[in-house]
């Protein structure tokens, strides 16, 4: 990544009051120029969500476009059935210990990547970098024997371990990043008020950290809750099966049963998209001040 | 860096109170992060490369043993599904990017504008970002299948014939998982560039209009040049996810028909899961590292990433 850096949002002087005249660049679109384009693009983005809705909700034989009345028969169906209850329980466990794991090793990692100079930062970094082009997918075997050797096969832990080393390049620049453009003097002001650097760092850095700490947790959570192939290759127990696993069984039976699938699906998509409401708004930060710039 | 070091000093020196702290801070924050990475990353792409160069067959254990680059001999020139599966993978992910860029950079560009529902606009086109690969599958199953899917709907009005599968028939199963990935790709790229694109100074624009300079002008002058560091970036970024990446299309088509849409990383993952062949899926997996790093390298090398 570079090494120039946007100046970060939080300490940013408050944006002056907006000018009445729009900027030059808004002046000359005319409405329909955005509505338009914008129209079509919203109706490919929401057309696939609105037809699993419709398969979820609508009732068995139906074949209105419109889910009314609905039924809720469909989530009775794999919740219960095909075990969906415990999917989502595992798929949440492992989402919330690697979005925990991810964000206290990166966030040690990343004050001392950039706060500190000592030997061997350079060859880290690079080596950081380095992982970006591993492909998760060729690693399932030596991971699966690594797992075996370590007796985790087959166990929760191993998805946690999974998911929080391969997140953690990513979140370690991110937050390193962020963590540079908080200027030292905030730091050292406190220290000179009788802290000690840690009691500083909770009490100075932390907080300015949210909108890092937001992203970085929120794509831990994200890419835990999706991981497909992990699952499948390191679990074989029923059990312990996570969302996206189960939803794959659902689509490899041999009659698909639709309204299953589409129900699977309204399930497997419902977390993320609320993490994703939330969160939204802090991406477009976190992004532009750490990831890209950092 | 330097100077906020050197005033460190300066105060660590005013406080004699003050517990000096020895060097080992920066080892001991880092070694988490370290250990997890050389366990589970280090490692295991080593033991790659280590049984890249072994026979290890799990079925055939009698030939086990070094092998020297006898598996990079065989991929190399006996192995035409290897040539044919990096052919696909190289078409994907231009194909894949190109398209989500364009797309990507389109968006970014309209929701950038200020409208009435531009919060509401966002949130519900970058949606598609968090969705995984086997959802992305599933809803895409239910919309192309013939019984299901909007083809069917069409048809009952008479708008095209009923029975098209696109997935199930070979001169369209590209289109239609292109058309899939596509779907949850482009928001990606149209929040990396939207961050990019609202730390554009508006005094720019604003003078760049006062000296006439058309829409499409400032777009090529102004716009383009500042967010080429993040293209850059985020195609490089994309274009190794999209080459690793195997969910959409593990469940999508499985690589089929006929191997017509399987990836490197799929045959990889069908080798090792079906054949057993462990020694040469560890050379396909080398063969396809160093393919990536290449032409990370060489990519950005000549986009010239981080000169103005």
């Amino acid at each position: 990544m570079t090494t120039q850096t946007a100046p970060p949002r939080h300490d940013a002087p408050p944006a002056p009051p907006r000018p009445r005249h729009r900027p030059a660049s808004a002046q000359r679109v005319s409405r329909w120029q955005i509505y338009v384009p914008l129209g079509l693009y919203l109706l490919f983005t929401l057309v696939p969500f609105y037809w699993m809705l419709v398969f979820a909700l609508r009732p068995r034989g139906s074949s209105s476009l419109i889910p009314w009345p609905i039924t809720l028969e469909n989530f009775a169906t794999i919740w219960n059935g095909l075990g969906f209850a415990v999917f989502f329980r595992n798929s949440l466990l492992v989402g919330a210990a690697s979005l925990v794991a991810t964000t206290v090793i990166a966030l040690a990692g990343g004050y001392a990547l950039a706060r500190y100079d000592f030997r061997g930062k350079r060859l880290f970094m690079v080596a950081m970098l380095c992982t970006q082009f591993i492909p998760g997918a060729m690693m399932l075997i030596p991971l699966f024997e690594i797992f075996r050797t370590l007796g985790l096969v087959n166990t929760l832990w191993s998805l946690v371990i999974a998911e929080t080393v391969f997140q953690l390049p990513l979140s370690l620049i991110l937050i390193s990043g962020f963590i540079k453009n908080i200027p030292m003097e905030l730091e050292e002001a406190a220290w000179v008020d009788g802290c000690t650097r840690l009691r500083a760092f909770f009490a100075v850095v932390l907080p300015m950290l949210r909108p890092a700490l937001v992203a970085v947790g929120s794509f831990a959570f994200i890419h835990s809750w999706n991981n497909f192939l992990f699952a499948l290759m390191f679990i074989s127990d029923q059990e312990k099966f996570t969302v996206p696993v189960g939803l794959a069984y659902t689509l490899g039976e041999f009659s698909v049963d639709f309204g299953a699938l589409a129900a699977g699906g309204v399930v497997a998509a419902l977390p993320v998209v609320l993490v994703f409401a939330v969160i939204q708004r802090y991406l477009v930060q976190g992004m532009s001040a750490g990831a890209v710039k950092g | 860096m330097a100077i906020a070091q050197a005033s460190l000093e300066r105060r660590r020196r005013r406080r004699p109170g003050h517990r000096p702290r020895s060097p080992r801070t920066p080892y001991v924050l880092i070694a988490p992060a370290v250990v997890a990475m050389l366990g589970f990353l280090v490692y295991p792409m080593a033991s790659v490369v280590y049984y890249s160069l072994q026979h290890y067959n799990v079925t055939q254990p009698w030939d086990n043993g070094f092998a020297g680059l006898d598996n990079f001999r065989t991929l190399l020139f006996e192995d035409p599904l290897f040539w044919q599966s990096l052919g696909f993978s190289v078409r994907w992910v231009v194909v894949e990017v190109v398209l989500q860029l364009l797309f990507g950079l389109a968006l970014a560009l309209i929701v950038n504008e200020t409208f009435v529902g531009r919060a509401v606009s966002r949130a519900l086109v970058f949606s598609p970002w968090a969705v995984s690969g086997v959802l992305t599958t599933g809803i895409w199953v239910l919309l192309y299948n013939p019984q299901t899917g909007v083809s069917r709907y069409l048809a009952d009005l008479g708008l095209m014939e009923y029975g098209a599968a696109p997935l199930a028939d070979p001169d369209t199963v590209f289109a239609a998982a292109v058309l899939a990935e596509l779907w949850r790709g482009v928001p990606f790229f149209a929040i990396l560039l939207l961050a990019d694109l609202q730390t554009v100074s508006k005094d720019l624009y604003e003078a760049a209009s006062v000296d006439g300079a058309s829409r499409i002008r400032r777009f090529f002058h102004i716009t383009l040049p500042h967010l080429k560091d993040a293209i850059i970036l985020s195609t490089l970024l994309r274009a190794v996810w999209e080459f690793n990446n195997v969910d959409l299309l593990y469940t999508l088509t499985g690589g089929g028909p006929a191997h017509q849409t399987t990836t490197l990383p799929l045959y990889v993952a069908a080798t090792a899961a079906q054949s057993h062949d462990f020694g040469y899926g560890s050379a396909l997996t080398t063969a396809a590292f160093l393919i990536l790093t290449f032409f990370s390298i060489a990519y950005l090398r000549l986009s010239k990433f981080g000169a103005r």
